[in-house]
């Protein structure tokens, strides 16, 4: 195949303060090909397409589009040289249509016709397989839809090098596998396709190359054909690492936390939660899957006592005593006043779990700042926790007294699900508690969370990558729009399996609270 | 390559964040943004002025530090610009916009003097002070804690509701003035009683002593209170995120309205201070923006109440400074205020090199 190179990168260096997010490096991308490009989280593809498309600027290096060397200040730039991004993070208007939210922004001195716009939308999507409705608002539409505009108004643009920003993190396998098959045939039409991701199965599956960048650094680029995912692990990580997760068996099980028919409402009045009903029990680790925004974050936090109920109850069975108390209507303070030892990870750690400018000591603090009678604090075993943390989770810091937005995701992650585990915790909730996170942090998470486990803690994960909630968690409890569509036995069932469930619209019967209940009998 | 030149034009630089800097740095880079600021004005004041700008900054030195009495001056508007800093600190630090310090500090000075007004004579003078005292510091807290328990309980926003308490405290003193001064000129004579004594002989010839020792406490009481106190904690919390007080359990409402009455009260005693050791007396005008340049050596300070004794004296010196200036050269005060102006530009101005960098593109000569 004759190949003619579409973009090409010549020692780009990008450095933020300190932290050189990128350094030297020389990446090509041909026409009619998927590059991926393939790292940990932190180690600059992020940065480096957003030099493409114009949102950063290189401090130094070339880029050079169809063999003439380009200066992107800003994406109407990109957008001028045919690069288009599809980020992580959508960015279109809810009231609009997908129509409107495809030509905003365009200065053709054209009169507007959205007409001739949802035309061309049209047109567009038929030739790539896309389904979409130009005239439906973006709040009516689902994630996938959304992106689907956003690819869309890329296209719409002209563009002929696409980047995508980590796209399949917030779709199921189906709309994954739907997804590359619409980028297989834009690579077919001859556009140049960049998908940026850390998944290893979606590389092999996917790509036609991939380039490997590990700390900032271009460590190489190979044909996807020639290599396996245990030899871009070792490129990624930069050593052999092994990539099982221990599922210790189940010993015995408790009765911990029962929740029966709960439901709630956003302050939009939505339904937020509907009849959800579920058990965790001592001494195993439940895992909760579903599509991004389907209800998990507020199902952990009515559990914590954040998110107001409508109705239902939620009932804690003290392990010492045996008493049984209900925490529904308690405030987070109240809750650990009756002597619930509940431990909760939030999925915004430093919006949330953490105190982003304060410095580790005084973080570990804020589960601990209240006791004793004297109004002043104490800083003495809250010092002496943040140095332990420190050391057993080998949190990477220049000090205790450095403020906690310092520290990279994956060591602040380490900082705070250290303090929850430090409360000695009956119950341990943690909502995505790997996103963002290396590898080797990753595991060291799963192996906490299997401690915990074998301690005879209900621990209860909500996670986005299902190969790890299927090898990680006993049962798996999936939600759609805030209700359950099923409990399996995550030893037996498949990833597919749970796919379908996660995008099941259809209630379960309302008498499902006590089937679900003896689901895991 | 030179039929492209309008496409490969590379920007002359971009700016980039830093990392931390060290003090030193830091420090420097302030020294040098007040050096930039004085050169600039100097050549401002030969331009515009006519003057030499040696004697300019030689005046406003003296305006300051010239003789004992200046000195004395510089204290106490320091101090009582500090104590009102000091106030309206906690409250920043929460992230609560109270831009009603005036206000608070205005009905303080209010109640102080009523105080006076009223008992004066007929209660020996340190029981009127001590009556003042407590007065001032009610009247500052319910100034304060009107809009606090509002936005703890209905979220409704502080800053206006702060902002029109102002108008509402100025209006009553008005009234007052009205109904105490009977030839209707609003002009109430100082008041016969209810002065804060001297103390230390012949140091506190002009009675400022107990004034300054009083927020000196003051300044390192709120340094441990913020830094220390479960409250302070509390403060910083609720301030940097109230998801994160929530989460922990931390009652916002009762933090926000609580914050709001040690606001008050340090307002209430900046008031009473006010009253009892500067002005014996009140106008519509007593406070003088204070409460407005309050918020500014705070957030100059980083709420840091050691670091606020800086930011106050440069206000305070800038200001005597100009007023000095103003008398000397005989011009009126619209030039001070843009030296003052340039000179707090510069100071502030000067953060952005010391979080961002800006990376000039070197002209690559043509091969």
């Amino acid at each position: 195949m004759n190949k003619t190179v579409a973009l090409d990168l010549r020692g780009i260096t990008k450095a933020f303060g300190k932290v050189v997010a990128n350094n030297n490096v020389d990446l090509s991308v041909y026409e009619g090909e998927i590059l991926a490009i393939l790292g940990e989280n932190g180690c600059g593809k992020t940065t480096l397409m957003n030099m493409i498309a114009g949102i950063y600027y290189p401090d130094k290096g070339q880029i050079i589009v169809k063999g003439e060397e380009v200066v992107i200040r800003s994406p109407k730039d990109a957008f001028e040289h045919g690069i288009g991004m599809i980020h992580q993070h959508f960015k279109l208007v809810d009231v609009f249509s997908a129509g409107e939210n495809v030509v905003l922004g365009i200065d053709d001195k054209k009169r507007y016709n959205i007409k001739d716009v949802n035309n061309r939308v049209l047109e567009i999507s038929e030739r790539y397989g896309f389904s979409i409705d130009p005239k439906k608002k973006i709040y009516e539409m689902s994630v996938s839809e959304k992106q689907t505009v956003e690819i869309i108004k890329v296209l719409y643009r002209g563009a002929e090098i696409l980047i995508l920003d980590e796209p399949t993190a917030v779709l199921t396998p189906q709309e994954t596998e739907t997804l590359f098959s619409v980028l297989r045939r834009m690579r077919d039409d001859g556009k140049s396709i960049i998908i940026i991701t850390h998944k290893l199965h979606e590389v092999l599956s996917v790509s036609d190359r991939v380039a490997v960048l590990r700390k900032g650094e271009h460590i190489a680029t190979v044909n996807t054909a020639e290599t396996s995912e245990s030899e871009l692990t070792e490129m990624m990580v930069g050593k052999k690492i092994e990539l099982n997760i221990d599922r210790s068996a189940v010993a015995e099980l408790a009765e911990r936390l029962v929740v029966s028919g709960i439901n709630s409402y956003d302050s939009d009045g939505i339904k937020v939660l509907d009849n959800i009903c579920f058990t965790a029990n001592g001494g195993e680790i439940l895992g909760i899957a579903g599509i991004a925004g389907s209800g998990q974050r507020e199902l952990l936090e009515a559990i914590a006592g954040l998110q107001p109920l409508e109705s239902g109850e939620i009932t804690y069975n003290d392990p010492k005593s045996g008493e049984r108390v209900n925490l529904r209507d308690k405030t987070p303070l109240q809750i650990r006043e009756m002597g619930v030892r509940l431990s909760f990870v939030p999925e915004d750690r430093l919006g949330m779990g953490l105190v982003a400018n304060m410095d580790i000591t005084d973080n570990m603090m804020l589960r601990s700042y209240r006791r004793g009678k004297s109004a002043f604090l104490n800083r003495k075993n809250p010092r002496a926790l943040a140095g332990e943390i420190v050391e057993s989770l080998e949190v990477v810091t220049p000090g205790l007294s450095t403020p906690v937005r310092r520290l990279s995701g994956g060591n602040v992650q380490k900082v705070l699900v250290g303090r929850e585990i430090a409360a000695a915790p009956t119950v341990f909730m943690a909502a995505y508690p790997v996103r963002g996170l290396d590898i080797n942090s990753s595991y060291m998470i799963y192996n906490l969370l299997n401690e915990q486990k074998e301690k005879g803690v209900a621990v209860i994960f909500v996670g986005e990558d299902l190969d790890v909630l299927v090898a990680l968690c006993d049962r798996i409890l999936v939600i759609n729009s805030g209700r359950i569509t099923g409990v399996v036995d995550a030893r037996t069932s498949t990833k597919e399996e749970i796919g379908l469930l996660m995008t099941k619209t259809d209630k379960a019967p309302a008498e499902s609270c006590e089937k679900e209940d003896r689901c895991d009998g | 390559m030179a039929k492209n030149t309008t496409r490969t034009r590379e920007p002359l630089f971009h700016v980039a964040k830093r990392g931390q800097m060290p003090l030193w740095k830091s420090l420097a880079i302030r020294i040098c943004a007040i050096l930039a600021a004085l050169l600039f004005c100097g050549v401002l004041c030969i331009v515009v002025l006519g003057k030499n700008p040696i004697s300019f900054y030689d005046n406003m030195f003296k305006g300051v530090f010239g003789t004992k009495r200046r000195i004395w001056k510089m204290l106490k508007d320091l101090a009582v610009l500090l104590c009102v800093s000091l106030a309206v600190t906690p409250a920043f630090k929460m992230r609560y916009w109270n831009i009603g310090a005036e206000g608070q500090v205005h009905m303080s000075c209010l109640a102080s003097v009523a105080c006076a007004f009223y008992l004066g004579g007929s209660v020996p003078n340190n029981l009127l002070l001590v009556i003042m005292l407590l007065a001032a510091i009610t009247a500052g807290a319910i100034w304060a804690v009107i809009p606090a328990i509002f936005k703890a309980i209905w979220n409704t926003n502080e800053t206006l509701f702060t902002l029109m308490m102002n108008y509402i405290a100025t209006s009553l003193v008005a009234f007052f003035l009205v109904v105490w001064v009977p030839s209707g000129s609003s002009a109430l004579g100082e008041l016969s009683a209810g002065w804060l004594p001297t103390i230390g002989g012949a140091i506190d010839k002009y009675g400022y002593l107990l004034l300054v020792l009083i927020v000196a406490l003051l300044t390192v009481a709120m340094f441990i209170y913020l830094k220390y106190s479960k409250h302070g904690y509390e403060i910083s919390v609720v301030g940097e995120s109230r998801k994160t007080a929530c989460y922990i359990g931390i009652n916002v409402k009762k933090v926000i309205i609580r914050t709001l009455i040690v606001s008050g009260v340090l307002c209430g005693i900046a008031g009473f201070l006010i009253v009892s050791a500067l002005d014996h007396s009140i106008t519509v005008d007593t406070v003088g923006g204070r409460g407005f340049t309050a918020i500014m050596v705070s957030w100059l300070g980083k709420f840091n109440p050691f670091v606020m004794i800086l930011t106050s004296f440069l206000m305070v010196f800038l200001q005597q400074g100009s007023d000095q200036v103003v008398s000397a050269f005989r011009i009126n005060d619209t030039f001070t205020s843009i030296v003052t102006g340039i000179i707090l530009f510069f100071i502030i101005g000067c953060e952005f090199f010391i979080n961002y960098k800006l990376i000039f593109h070197k002209k690559e000569g043509k091969k």
